[in-house]
């Protein structure tokens, strides 16, 4: 058995102790550059939050949206027992099901596909979040006695300018967010759990990213997006625990209809594509001041370096130095009534579009504490003024509430479902 | 490209005389060090890491090492005509000056806080066999380019305005759809071959040519304009979609037409109210000009709904090619090897649209194969690649 839940012999006979103390054990093929990926090979699944949010940003993601399938609602208790257990199986570098994959009879398919034998846990966090349509349908259904507990901010992102509005990217019932250092183990972990899945969920979309585009740990470096700049210098990070109750957790008292969501937070996922080709055709004086920083250090154009803060009066020649359109002007929270948000992008290539660009961009996600104040406005703001927008198409848009932590003997979800 | 209003005559900043700056990375100085020098700029002082240098491209690599924003100017003799300037360093930011300078007395200036004469040192340029060439007739080639460039765009917007006015009666008269379906891509190609003017103006873009989705419905926002018009004239992939009432026809017409009249009157200017078109913004426009290109039209987006988005391309080349011929005489004498592909990459994309032509038209959009579409996105980037390099050619 103990062989079964790691892939590797390296964890050995210290399996179940090294699971729950979280495995500092250090791993193979993580991202250089990194103190931190250096030393912690493996997170817990269970917590007082959900792993994957707070959790320093590994450099790989598979994100799925699920639409359910069934009107069942003990079908889908069980799934989400299910996929508890395999789920933390997985991030301690075990199989996805508890036999694995070469262990069980030849005349079955094999528990786990396979791809992931011998390789590490790769801090693999895998994140479970609920849609708008789980608690009713767009037809208005409540198909599993749960729409009363909707949480009120848990309406579908409007229509904001310059979206393209694609319902085969958007929305979903639930959401699966894994993240690890090793693309194949993140892959593995989503292919298994939809697996599950089937005839209780469908899949709707998924999103591939590679090349973290924030830090959410001060220990971590400012990683570049594909225009080439430094993105997330101002972004919430685990080390601030008061700017995460103001901003990321959802207090207590937050919304009384749905309590179960205290402690848990708000993911807001937007597919941005960026037009690469027309980028790149840009001066580098006028790519800083769309961004308005350096895209060497990434200091902000008002002086200094990457974390000092922007002087958003300085004058300039002509107006401000840093521009009236500048993106670090129009999303910085001293320009957003001190909103922040806890950005866990990625970057993402799905290959090229139909006339030979790439078809890339941001991976955008951000998990907040409420929609409405601390991620719609500043949408807003940006598709109304920031000079980026003529490089950005958003091609999917969604939002989950994301339920507290799972404490042992508890399944993910159980305090909406309990 | 970077949507700057264009300013008014009477609030444009000094610009070079020859216009003679950039702000380029460096480039190979082809003399070694000699022509690589440092500057560090204070609060009160403005330490060259030479007094001199041999003629040719000379850069200057300004840090700000002050806490006011800084500025750094290479002067003429006289101290009054720039030669070459580095605006808006912040502190502790370093920018560099790239200037092509023949042998010579000049000043050099760091300007911290961005106010007065500037901290002064006399810069002398020696003689060297790189030999700089500066035309005579540099001066008047710029004011022509200028003066071509106005007047085309008032000819375009002042078409604009009297096909505007067909296309509104037609379609306001209620009995001639097929008429002002006719009419619609060709009046709206005196639009696109000024689409960068016209965009500038960032109160009448938004009502004139929004497609729908730039649209935030939630937020209160209006769809007016020219794709507002087109879904009702071309309701069929549209879903349940009902129909202007002839009032609502005539409310939209009317206010497009007025937007129109206002656009034409703001390009028509005079006196102190008259635009100007300095020769980067006339450079970027025509780069800015096949963004438009690339984004909208050769994927089809731009016109939704009547599929006519050939018209507008061809269009936007139209007027990019305007605009970089008005700078080509100045091109030639810089960068000549750049002219001739542009030369060259303009005529074949102009053949391949050619190949699309029916009637007095062209092909909708969705008459186009993948194949037909392939090989015009590669002619696009083939001509925008070294499109992108036009400004800083004709300007250095």
């Amino acid at each position: 058995m103990a062989s079964n839940l790691s892939r590797r012999g390296l964890l050995g006979g210290g399996v179940a102790a090294a699971g729950v103390a979280g495995a500092f054990v250090a791993g193979r093929g993580t991202a250089a550059g990194d103190p931190v990926t250096a030393v912690v090979s493996s997170y817990p699944f269970r917590g007082e939050q959900q792993a994957g949010i707070v959790t320093p940003a590994q450099d790989r993601l598979h994100f799925v949206a699920l639409d359910v399938t069934t009107e069942d609602r003990e079908e889908l208790i069980g799934l989400l027992k299910s996929w508890t257990e395999a789920a933390e199986r997985m991030t301690q570098g075990g199989s996805a099901g508890p036999v694995g994959p070469v262990a069980g009879a030849t005349d079955v398919p094999p528990d786990d596909t396979g791809e992931a034998i011998g390789l590490p846990a790769s801090r693999l966090t895998i994140t479970f979040g609920f849609g708008p349509t789980l608690f009713r349908t767009a037809d208005g259904k409540d198909r599993f006695g749960i729409a009363d507990q909707r949480p009120e901010a848990l309406e579908p992102l409007p229509h904001f300018r310059g979206d393209i509005d694609d319902p085969a990217r958007s929305g979903g019932d639930i959401c699966i967010q894994a993240c690890a250092d090793d693309p194949q183990v993140a892959v593995h972990a989503i292919r298994n759990l939809v697996r599950m899945g089937f005839g209780v969920t469908a899949v709707r979309w998924s999103q591939l990213g590679f090349g973290r585009t924030s830090t959410t740990s001060t220990s971590q470096s400012t990683p570049r997006n594909l225009f080439g700049f430094k993105d997330g210098t101002a972004n919430v990070k685990a080390e601030e625990a008061k700017a995460l109750d103001e901003h990321v957790w959802v207090g207590k008292d937050d919304d009384k209809a749905a309590a179960w969501l205290a402690g848990g937070s708000y993911l807001v996922t937007r597919r941005i594509n960026m037009t690469i080709e027309v980028w790149d055709r840009q001066p580098l004086g006028d790519q800083e001041q769309f961004v308005g920083r350096t895209k060497d250090a990434g200091a902000p154009l008002s002086g200094g370096e990457e974390f000092t803060d922007p002087d958003f009066d300085l004058p300039g020649s002509t107006g401000p130095i840093i521009p009236a359109d500048a993106h670090v002007r129009i999303v910085h929270p001293d320009q957003n009534d001190g909103v922040r948000m806890l950005r866990r992008g990625y970057n993402f290539v799905d290959g090229s579009d139909d006339i030979g660009g790439l078809n890339a961009g941001l991976f955008f996600i951000a998990y907040v504490r409420d929609p409405r104040t601390h991620f719609i406005p500043v949408q807003r703001r940006m598709a109304s003024s920031d000079a980026l927008m003529e490089y950005l198409k958003f091609s999917g848009s969604a939002l989950f509430a994301v339920p507290p932590g799972v404490a042992a003997g508890e399944y993910v979800g159980q305090s909406l479902f309990g | 490209m970077r949507k700057t209003l264009l300013a008014s005559l009477a609030t444009l900043a000094v610009v070079p005389a020859l216009a003679a700056c950039t702000e380029n990375a460096k480039t190979d100085a082809g003399g070694g060090d000699a022509r690589a020098l440092t500057v560090a700029s204070t609060k009160d002082a403005c330490d060259l890491s030479a007094k001199a240098a041999p003629a040719g491209t000379i850069s200057f690599d300004v840090s700000n090492t002050g806490s006011d924003v800084t500025e750094f100017y290479l002067l003429a003799e006289d101290g009054l005509r720039i030669v070459g300037e580095v605006e808006n360093i912040g502190p502790n930011l370093t920018k560099t000056l790239t200037v092509t300078v023949p042998e010579g007395k000049y000043v050099t200036a760091c300007k911290p806080g961005m106010v007065g004469e500037g901290i002064r040192a006399d810069f002398d340029v020696t003689r060297s066999d790189e030999e700089v060439k500066v035309s005579a007739d540099e001066a008047q080639l710029i004011e022509q380019a200028t003066n071509n460039y106005r007047a085309y765009v008032q000819d375009q917007t002042s078409q604009l305005l009297v096909r505007t006015q067909e296309f509104v009666e037609l379609y306001k008269s209620g009995d001639s759809d097929d008429e002002a379906r006719a009419l619609y891509p060709v009046a709206r190609e005196h639009w696109e071959r000024i689409e960068t003017v016209a965009e500038s103006f960032g109160d009448l873009d938004p009502q004139m040519d929004a497609r729908e989705a730039d649209v935030d419905f939630a937020a209160g926002e209006k769809w007016t304009g020219w794709h507002a018009i087109e879904k009702d004239l071309w309701p069929a992939r549209a879903e349940k979609y009902a129909v202007w009432t002839p009032d609502e026809r005539a409310k939209y017409a009317d206010d497009l037409l007025a937007n129109t009249v206002e656009l034409d009157k703001r390009v028509q200017a005079t006196g102190k109210d008259a635009l100007a078109y300095p020769l980067d913004s006339i450079a970027n426009g025509s780069r800015g000009l096949l963004e438009e290109v690339a984004t909208g039209k050769v994927t089809g987006e731009e016109e939704f709904w009547s599929r006519t988005d050939l018209w507008d391309f061809q269009a936007n080349v139209d007027g990019a090619r305007i605009a970089f011929e008005g700078v080509q005489p100045i091109l030639e004498t810089k960068d000549p090897e750049l002219a001739e592909q542009l030369t060259t990459r303009f005529a074949e994309l102009d053949e391949l649209l050619d190949s699309h032509r029916k009637g007095d038209g062209f092909v909708y959009y969705d008459e186009l194969t993948k194949d037909d579409v392939d090989k015009l996105a590669a002619a696009v980037n083939a001509l925008s690649e070294p499109l992108s390099h036009l400004t800083a050619a004709v300007v250095s």
